[in-house]
C-alpha cells in the first residue's frame, strides 16, 4: 500500500499471513507482556482500551532501540547521530501518512495528543477566522477535548457554539445538523467515534454537507483510528486528529493531519527552535511545512514508538482487526444486553469499540469496584463527555471498550462480574 | 486481598437503597453543595442549627451506594450533635476510612459509622466515603461556592 513501510521479511509475511486467516488472538495476545498477569488474584481482563490501549513488545522495543542506538536531537546536527534520529522521525512521519492516507508528509504535524492537535487548530485556524457573532458547530456527542477548545475560542471572538442534536440511540441527525450550517458557520468538529457511546458518525456526508458551504471540517479520530480504516482523503475531511497511546503506541504523541493548503494559510502556534527559517529582532521568517507547527525538540522517541505501533497494525492489517472487534462487540452486546436490568447506552448502528451499560439500582462506581475485584478494568464516569450523560438522564455509566487482544472469554467473565454485581447488591 | 464484603456491607446496602433524611430542609439555615467531578456524585447537606447545635440535618443528590450510605448515617448520627462534636466525628472517621486508625480504637465513638472502616482497603473509593462530610463541613462553615473532591 505504501512505499514508505519497509517490506517485511518473508518469515514476517508468513507470520502476518497466519494472523490474517483466522485471526490468532492468542498469537496477538503473546504480543503484549502487560496482560499476562494477575490482579486482584483473577487473570487481567482488560477494558479500559477506550482510556488507553497496551503496547506491543514491537514498540517497547522501538523505543528501548531508539534510545539505545539512535538518540540525538533532530533536525540541527551535523553529526552521525543527529542525521540518524532525523531519519528515523521522519520515517515515523512517512508511515503515518500512509497509515491514514495522507496525500504528502508534511500534512503529518506531530503533537502531543489528539488533544493538543484540536487546541491547535482552534487557536490558529479559528482565531484566523472566527468574528463576532460567527458559529463554530459541533455535536452532542464530543468528548470535552473537542468542547472546550472550542469554548475558549467562542468566548474570546464572541462567536457562538452550536451542537448539532443526537437520536435515543445515540447517532447524529444527518437533517438536523445540516439545518445547522450556515453563512457564519466557520468552522465544524466532529468525532469520528464517539468515545462514551461508540458511535461512528458518517464523516464523509458531514464534510459533503460543510464543504458545499465551503466551510471545513476537523474530525477527532482518538477512537476511531484503533478500530476502522482512515482514508483522509476519501474522508475529505480538512482536519484529522489522533492519539499514538489509544492505538498501541506510546503516550505524549499525537498527529495532526491538515490539508497542505490550510495548513499552509495558517499562522503558526507555538513559538520556538525548529520552526523559524530565520530569526532577527525585527523579523522571524517562519520554517515551511511541517517544521511550521512543531516548535521545540519534539517527541522523538513517541514518534518512533509510534511507527512501530502502526507497523504493528499493519502486520496484524486494520481489517482483520476490524472484523474481529466487529464481531467482539456484537457478542459482548448481545450478551450484556440479555442480563436483566442492565441498558445499554449508545445502541447506533454502526459503533467501534465501546459497550456502554448502566444498571437498575447500581451506580457505575460500584459496578467499577466489584469488577475490579474480579480482576476486570473497566472505565466508569462520565467518560469526560458529560453532555453525553445529560443528553440520556444519567450522571455516570460502566464502560466496557474493546481493542484487538480482547477475546469472547473475556467478555464471558465481563458477564460473570455484572452477576457478581447483582448478586452483592442483591 | 481485599474483601468485597468489608466494602458493601449490609448495613450500608440497606441505607443506599433507602437512605434517611433524603429530603430538602425547609426552614435550612445553612447548606452546602458536593461534587465529585471524577465520577459525576453530587450531594447537597442542609442543616437547620439551633445555638451551637445541630436541630435538623438532610440530604438530596445521587451518587455511588458508599457515598449516598455515608450521606445517609452522617445525617443519622449528627442530629443533636454540637457543631464540635461533628467536626470531631468527621475527623476520627476520616482516619477510619484512610486508614490512618483502626476501626476497633474508634468503633465504639464512632458507633454504626465504624461500618465504613472496610473503605480503607479500597483507597479510590474514600473520597465516595467523605463526599458528604466534606459537604457538612463547607455547609456549617457557611462556605458559598461548591464543594469538590478534587
Amino acid at each position: 500500500m505504501s512505499t514508505a513501510i519497509k517490506l517485511p521479511s518473508d518469515s514476517a509475511k508468513a507470520a502476518a499471513r497466519d494472523l490474517v486467516a483466522g485471526f490468532d488472538v492468542e498469537r496477538v495476545r503473546s504480543d503484549f507482556p502487560i496482560l499476562h498477569q494477575r490482579v486482584n488474584g483473577h487473570q487481567l481482563v482488560y477494558l479500559d482500551n477506550a482510556a488507553t490501549s497496551q503496547k506491543p513488545k514491537a514498540v517497547i522495543d522501538a523505543i528501548v532501540r531508539y534510545y539505545e542506538h539512535d538518540n540525538a536531537n533532530i533536525h540541527r546536527g551535523v553529526h552521525y547521530l543527529s542525521q540518524r534520529a532525523t531519519e528515523e522521525f521522519e520515517s515515523a512521519r512517512k508511515v503515518v501518512q500512509s497509515f491514514i492516507n495522507a496525500a504528502e508528509p508534511r500534512e503529518i504535524i506531530f503533537v502531543r495528543s489528539a488533544t493538543e492537535a484540536i487546541n491547535l487548530v482552534a487557536q490558529t485556524y479559528g482565531r484566523q477566522h472566527l468574528g463576532i457573532g460567527d458559529e463554530v458547530l459541533i455535536t452532542a456527542m464530543e468528548h470535552h477535548s473537542n468542547i472546550v477548545p472550542w469554548q475558549l475560542l467562542c468566548e474570546e471572538k464572541q462567536a457562538k457554539l452550536q451542537v448539532a442534536p443526537i437520536n435515543d440511540r445515540g447517532e447524529l441527525i444527518p437533517a438536523e445538523f445540516e439545518r445547522l450550517l450556515n453563512s457564519r458557520t466557520r468552522i465544524v468538529a466532529l468525532g469520528h467515534v464517539s468515545n462514551a457511546l461508540g458511535t461512528i458518525n458518517p464523516i464523509k456526508q458531514i464534510t459533503a454537507m460543510a464543504h458545499a458551504r465551503n466551510i471545513p471540517v476537523l474530525v477527532d479520530g482518538a477512537q476511531a483510528a484503533p478500530h476502522v480504516r482512515i482514508d483522509v482523503q476519501q474522508l475529505d475531511c480538512d482536519f484529522y486528529a489522533f492519539s499514538g497511546h489509544k492505538i498501541y503506541g506510546p503516550t505524549g504523541i499525537g498527529v495532526l493531519y491538515g490539508k497542505a493548503a490550510v495548513l499552509e494559510a495558517m499562522p503558526p502556534y507555538q513559538g520556538g527552535g525548529d520552526m523559524i527559517s530565520s530569526v532577527t529582532f525585527e523579523k522571524t521568517t517562519y520554517n515551511k511545512l511541517p517544521h511550521k507547527f512543531e516548535a521545540g525538540t519534539p517527541d522523538m522517541s513517541g514518534a518512533v514508538g509510534l511507527r512501530a505501533a502502526i507497523e504493528y497494525l499493519n502486520r496484524v492489517g486494520i481489517e482483520n482487526l476490524a472484523e474481529y472487534e466487529h464481531e467482539l462487540l456484537t457478542y459482548a452486546t448481545q450478551k450484556v444486553s440479555a442480563i436483566p436490568g442492565v441498558r445499554l447506552i449508545g445502541t447506533a448502528k454502526e459503533k467501534a469499540g465501546v459497550l456502554s451499560f448502566i444498571m437498575d439500582g447500581v451506580h457505575p462506581h460500584d459496578i467499577g469496584t466489584i469488577l475490579d475485584q474480579e480482576g476486570i478494568a473497566i472505565r466508569t464516569g462520565h467518560h469526560c463527555a458529560q453532555p453525553v450523560m445529560q443528553r440520556f438522564g444519567v450522571d455516570a455509566t460502566a464502560r466496557a471498550s474493546f481493542a484487538l487482544y480482547n477475546t469472547k472469554e473475556e467478555v464471558d467473565v465481563l458477564v460473570r462480574g455484572i452477576q457478581k454485581v447483582q448478586e452483592v447488591f442483591g | 486481598m481485599a474483601d468485597l464484603r468489608d466494602l458493601y456491607q449490609e448495613v450500608i446496602l440497606e441505607h443506599s437503597k433507602a437512605p434517611r433524611n433524603y429530603r430538602e430542609l425547609k426552614d435550612a439555615d445553612h447548606k452546602a453543595e458536593g461534587f465529585n467531578p471524577l465520577c459525576g456524585d453530587h450531594f447537597t447537606v442542609y442543616l437547620h442549627i439551633e445555638g451551637d447545635s445541630i436541630r435538623d440535618i438532610s440530604f438530596q443528590g445521587s451518587g455511588c451506594a458508599i457515598s449516598k450510605a455515608s450521606a445517609s448515617m452522617m445525617t443519622q448520627s449528627l442530629k443533636g450533635k454540637t457543631k464540635k462534636e461533628a467536626e470531631e466525628l468527621f475527623r476520627k472517621f476520616h482516619q477510619v476510612v484512610t486508614g490512618k486508625a483502626s476501626s476497633n480504637g474508634n468503633a465504639t465513638e464512632l458507633g454504626k459509622l465504624a461500618v465504613f472502616s472496610g473503605v480503607s482497603e479500597f483507597p479510590v473509593r474514600v473520597k465516595c466515603a467523605t463526599l458528604a462530610w466534606h459537604t457538612l463541613q463547607a455547609a456549617l462553615e457557611g462556605k458559598q461556592d461548591a464543594v469538590s473532591t478534587e
